[in-house]
């Protein structure tokens, strides 16, 4: 009596399979077109990666870290990070893990921001999306691995759409949660003065949820980054499939060498993306003399580079 | 939108003098009801039950019961009423950011409710302007483009635009300001952006929601003489909401007193004091004299100088000297006030070459808090030979009160009588 009954049973197993193979059947040709402009986009970004000399990519990220940050020694120590993953024999492999997350990211933002956005414009769409982002973000990400074997085979692509899949929750939450929590004083005043739904959009809400949004593109990165590891049980090759050798052979001081080449990556990205989060926002300047010449200079760079990042509107 | 020529039409019963005058506003029977199916509360089962009853019975809230109201052009007309009483809904209902139930509104002689949304949105970008409490400023914006935001979004060249926006701003006393950003102004400063952004578009009729009451009273009374004035050069039509009865009485042409999203008397600022509808506006009003409408905050004005509790005796001296002054108010870094240090005080602590003036070397007059009736103050005054000091919760000096302010002010309203 305490054992569940042999005779309820509901085979939704053998109905997700039959679905599956009607999808493959009817609609290959699609995942085939699909894959194949994804691949080719994934190799061109490999190869602009690969094509860069290794010590202007190093320079370029101590560059761009310090400025982002702030600090010289971040930059420095940014840049030491990257010339380790080389120093180890591991630069094609990160090349290689970078342009699946880089298009991957690309990918998620893309899609994700516009959903957001319709996240936060329409309680339907959120109430129908919450529990699906819900089940994205706790489902085991090995199992995305299996439709994404099925669609696309083996190899990068498949892996890049199982990161997508596993990555794009946070951007499209944070976008939702952003935009809703926009003082509903300046909604009002600027629906006052006219502004219509797109007014408000690209003036008001997106302006103004762009930290929000930056936290959520930062999040996004990072489980992008960790799945593209596991993306190599599918065939990604990159550092994941030298992590997976190593275990393979049991071979730990491989092991180490490429998953420490791969949390140098995530620092790297992780500390730069955050700086850019953060960054940005509009100097306060209280200041009521003349010789504000110096501030109202920084004022005019920091509104110019929020004006020249229209990424998230796009 | 075809009943711009309605006002002479003699359908109103309007008082002889203003029967030729358009009104820039007027609204009919405008409900507001919040909750589900709201058109059912108008039926007449529903209609005249009291708010709480109705909202037991059918849920709904009412938020406005058959408003009528008639503006005229160039007036600065004034809804006052507490919180909850429909006065800040009603506003808005003028532009349509609460959609009124029922009801016929017209706003410079349109027909609002029948505007679609596109028409609305050109009547929200051309006509009629608003100012918020919360002053609603973009953060990301300067200053020149929030005055700007009202052209931007009706279509103005850039260049166009700017120039509009400096000449609102320059009228605001904001010249010089523009590219700031809301963040580095004070609270009184943003509104005045809040306010060249409504000026900019040079709309017909200005819409004020409570926009002064966030604001330090002293920043406050200069705002309203401000406004005053501008008025006086712009001769544009305000509407202005509001809770305090002294701005009210101020600022209005006439005054509409609401209660319960009902306008209870509609009448000019004498014939409230002098003749109040009923108990509400006369508690509202009191006992009519000004001894008892105005407080300690109405007539406070800055103090002419100020020691800083960090200062020692020998800097204190000099500014004493400087300011040809026998004595002065202390406050610490936070403004907070400390007491009274005189001449005397001063020269002593010197003498003993000491290095701060502390509070036990002051004297300390008791402060009063900004919300006092002149009438309190009167004992107070006439027994000490320093102004009062004025402060609020945290001890904070907001301003001071001189005995010759407290007869200005009662001397005025004789005279306006």
């Amino acid at each position: 009596m305490r054992d569940f009954p042999d005779w309820i049973r509901f085979p939704v197993a053998d109905r997700v399979d039959l679905a599956m193979r009607w999808v493959l059947t009817n609609m290959g040709w699609f995942f085939d077109w699909v894959g194949d402009v994804g691949l080719r986009i994934l190799i061109a970004v490999e190869r602009t990666l690969l094509f860069i000399p290794w010590w202007v990519a190093v320079i370029g990220v101590g560059v761009l870290a310090w400025r982002a940050i702030g600090s010289k020694r971040s930059g420095i120590a940014m840049a030491v990070l990257l010339f380790m993953v080389g120093a180890f024999g591991y630069w094609p492999h990160a090349m290689n893990t970078l342009s699946v997350v880089i298009v991957a990211v690309a990918f998620s933002i893309t899609l994700g921001i516009p959903l957001g956005i319709l996240m936060a414009w329409n309680n339907s769409v959120r109430n129908v999306l919450t529990p699906i982002l819900d089940a994205m973000q706790t489902m085991p990400s090995f199992v995305y691995l299996i439709p994404a074997l099925m669609l696309f085979g083996l190899g990068r692509v498949p892996a890049t759409f199982a990161t997508v899949i596993y990555a794009i929750p946070p951007v499209i939450r944070l976008t939702n949660v952003g935009i809703r929590e926009v003082p509903t004083a300046v909604i009002e005043a600027s629906t006052a003065f006219g502004a219509d739904r797109w007014n408000l959009l690209f003036d008001v809400q997106l302006p103004l949820a762009r930290p929000s949004i930056m936290v959520g593109v930062n999040q996004t990165t990072m489980m992008a980054l960790a799945m593209v590891v596991i993306g190599s049980m599918i065939g990604n090759r990159g550092l994941g499939m030298e992590v997976l050798l190593a275990i393979n052979r049991v071979n730990i001081g491989q092991g180490f060498e490429a998953g420490i080449s791969i949390v140098f990556l995530a620092i790297i990205i992780d500390r730069i993306t955050t700086a850019f989060a953060r960054a940005k926002r509009v100097e306060v300047v209280t200041s009521e003399d003349d010789e504000t010449e110096a501030t109202e200079e920084a004022q005019k760079e920091s509104s110019k580079s929020l004006s020249d990042s229209p990424g998230l509107a796009g | 939108m075809s009943n711009q020529s309605e006002s002479s039409g003699g359908v109103q019963a309007a008082p002889p003098s203003s029967a030729d005058s358009q009104f820039a506003v007027r609204a009919q029977g405008i409900w507001k009801v919040f909750g589900r199916n709201p058109e059912r509360v108008l039926e007449p089962k529903y209609r005249d039950l009291p708010k709480k009853e109705l909202q037991r019975r059918t849920g709904c809230v009412v938020g406005l019961r058959d408003v009528n109201l008639e503006v005229k052009a160039g007036e600065l007309f004034v809804l006052m009423g507490l919180s909850g009483s429909g006065k800040s809904t009603m506003i808005r209902t003028l532009l349509r950011l609460v959609e009124p139930t029922s009801g016929t509104l017209h706003v410079d002689g349109k027909d609002v409710g029948a505007m679609s949304h596109k028409e609305l949105l050109e009547f929200r970008r051309n006509l009629v302007s608003m100012v918020f409490q919360g002053y609603g400023l973009l953060p990301h914006y300067t200053v020149l483009e929030n005055a700007a935001y009202g052209l931007r979004l009706r279509g103005d060249e850039k260049a166009e635009r700017e120039a509009g926006a400096m000449e609102a701003l320059k009228m605001v006393g904001l010249g010089g300001w523009e590219n700031y950003y809301p963040a580095s102004l004070s609270g009184g400063m943003q509104q005045r952006v809040g306010l060249a952004r409504a000026l900019a578009k040079n709309p017909d009729i200005l819409l004020m929601d409570e926009p002064f009451s966030g604001l330090d009273p002293l920043i406050r009374r200069q705002m309203q003489d401000e406004l005053v004035d501008l008025q006086e050069d712009i001769g544009k039509t305000i509407i202005f909401v509001t809770h305090d009865l002294p701005e009210a009485l101020k600022l209005g042409d006439r005054i509409a007193i609401m209660r319960d999203g009902q306008v209870i008397q509609v009448a000019e600022p004498e014939e409230i004091l002098s003749n109040p509808f009923d108990e509400y506006v006369r508690a509202f009003t009191r006992d009519a004299s000004p001894a008892r409408v105005f407080t300690a905050s109405t007539v406070m004005e800055e103090p002419e100088m100020l020691l800083y509790r960090w200062q020692g005796p020998l800097t204190a001296r000099t500014e004493m000297e400087h300011h040809k002054r026998e004595w002065s108010f202390v406050v610490d870094r936070k403004r907070v006030y400390l007491g009274v240090a005189t001449r005397d005080v001063i020269e002593r602590l010197a003498k003993e070459k000491r290095a701060t003036v502390e509070k036990d070397d002051l004297q300390y007059l008791e402060p009063v808090k900004p919300d006092v009736i002149i009438e309190d103050l009167f004992g107070l005054v006439s027994s000490e030979s320093y102004p009062l000091p004025v402060t609020d919760e945290q001890g904070k000096l907001l301003g001071v009160v001189r005995p010759r302010a407290i007869l200005n002010a009662l001397s005025t309203e004789e005279n306006d009588a």
